[in-house]
């Protein structure tokens, strides 16, 4: 080799170290100079989160809600998720405001044994697919279509689809995130109080004689429930039952009366699910 | 003076760097769609770039006693990184929205070729530092002009009742055309005839 070259490769080395060094150190000072100063309990907060991102809460992300809450434009209970609030109002020094937990509710009954099909649906296994074709294959254009959209979306897997083809919710693993609540078109699914017990599981509103044929168990809006209430839960619109969760004290008695068996209650749902 | 004057002119409209030179095509695309965030993009790049054609013009020197300039491309480029990355620190000290709304852009400034460009065109042209300088404000210059420019328009469009196929990037580079057409026309005059030098 020749002395040149070799010269060569020395200054080329020691030129970019140089200037490697000196950038890097000026940069590090600027980088100094120029932090910007974010809220230490914005990362606190974010630690305490679980840190699924699920979006469940309306913000981008864990971090967004945790920006949102040190702003003050979010309450410490906003993450849906979390069972306890408590070390988040402690980071906040706020009152922990305990929201009561809410996980997913099916409110459709009519699997395979009990509703009647239209035709037999051969196609993407996604519920929005099916209900573009045609409505779905369900008689009954407002029951669950069945095709598991809610169950793939879960995070948590706290959904699985039952042998009549029901969406089942894991009452333990349900977080209340929502997202299930967004992928069923036909918004079946709805965030209920995990205390009350007593749902209508049906969202057909159309007449009693128009919901016989397609479902066995479907709401026929006979009112049997809403006359039988002790504290007057359940107003009969558009020949639907629907129970107001503040105002239910889980006495079952719209259970007991109910002649299309739509409206269950704790014991019932469980050997419905079973 | 008068020879800084015609530098500045011609690099803004003659030699532009996005129209006649087809350089930094990418934030001229992606940044144009606000005239707030093409200021604020034109401005950083102007910095960028006269700082970069300076300190180049020193380091070029360097270079060349050492005889080895073949690391040029790589030491301007790291020149020009460390000066996107302090820009990058004052945006977002001092302006987190238009932090947010440069985006991917800002550190992209790294690889845009204009900066690049005018500090090797500055070599080539065996400008002296005053001359490097003054051609990288000008560059900048032009730069920022056409961006605004073509925010502008766009703003527009957007309103603009456009058929389907058209609407966003389509139009936008119709009328990027039409705006290098229309600067085609500046390479006719003799600048230096034109202002009497």
């Amino acid at each position: 080799m020749e002395a040149g070259s070799i010269s060569v490769i020395l200054y080329g080395v020691a030129v970019l170290l140089v200037l490697g060094a000196a950038f890097g150190l000026g940069l590090a000072v600027a980088s100094r100079k120029l932090a910007v100063e974010s809220d230490p309990r914005i990362d606190e907060i974010e630690e305490l989160l679980p840190g699924a991102n699920c979006g469940g809460c309306g913000y981008p992300g864990c971090r967004g809600l945790a920006e949102a809450i040190v702003a003050g434009e979010a309450p410490v209970t906003g993450c849906p998720v979390m069972k306890d609030h408590a070390p988040i109002a402690a980071v906040m020094g706020v009152e922990n405001t305990a929201a009561e937990r809410k996980i997913a509710k099916v409110r459709c009954a009519g699997g395979l044994k009990e509703a009647a099909q239209r035709f037999i649906y051969i196609g993407v296994e996604d519920c929005a697919a099916a209900q573009n074709l045609g409505g779905g294959a369900k008689a009954c254009t407002f029951g669950c279509l069945g095709l598991g959209s809610c169950v793939k979306v879960c995070p948590f897997g706290a959904m699985k689809m039952s042998e009549n083809g029901l969406p089942v919710v894991d009452e333990e693993k349900c977080t209340g995130c929502g997202l299930c609540v967004k992928a069923c078109p036909r918004q079946i699914i709805t965030l209920w109080p995990v205390e009350k017990k007593v749902t209508v599981l049906c969202m057909n509103t159309d007449k009693g004689a128009a919901v016989r044929p397609v479902c066995k168990v479907g709401c026929i809006g006979c009112r049997l429930c809403s006359k039988n209430c002790p504290t007057e839960a359940i107003p009969v619109e558009n020949n639907l039952a629907r129970i107001i969760p503040e105002l239910c004290i889980n006495c079952e008695v719209c259970v007991e009366k109910c002649p299309m068996k739509t409206i269950k209650g704790e014991k019932k749902q469980e050997s419905a699910a079973g | 003076m008068n020879e800084y004057v015609l530098i500045v002119l011609s690099a803004i409209f003659i030699n532009n760097f996005i129209v006649a030179r087809f350089l930094g095509i990418c934030p001229f695309l992606g940044v144009s769609k606000q005239v707030e965030t093409a200021t604020g993009m034109g401005m950083a790049v102007t910095f960028v770039m006269a700082l970069a054609s300076g300190i180049t013009y020193w380091l070029q020197k360097v270079l060349v006693k050492f005889d080895i300039e073949f690391l040029r491309t790589i030491t301007f480029i790291l020149v020009i990184a460390v000066l996107v990355q302090f820009v990058e620190m004052v945006i977002k000290k001092s302006s987190p929205v238009l932090y947010q709304a440069l985006g991917i852009y800002l550190p992209l400034i790294t690889t845009n070729c204009a900066v690049l460009g005018v500090t090797i065109l500055n070599v080539d042209e065996n400008y002296n530092f005053l001359q490097s300088v003054v051609n990288g404000i000008g560059g900048a210059l032009g730069f920022s002009l056409l961006l605004i420019l073509f925010a502008g328009i766009r703003e527009r469009l957007a309103f603009a009742p456009l058929p389907k196929a058209m609407e966003g990037i389509p139009i936008a580079l119709i009328t990027a055309g039409l705006i290098s057409m229309a600067f085609l026309g500046f390479s006719g005059f003799d600048l230096a005839a034109l202002l009497g030098l």
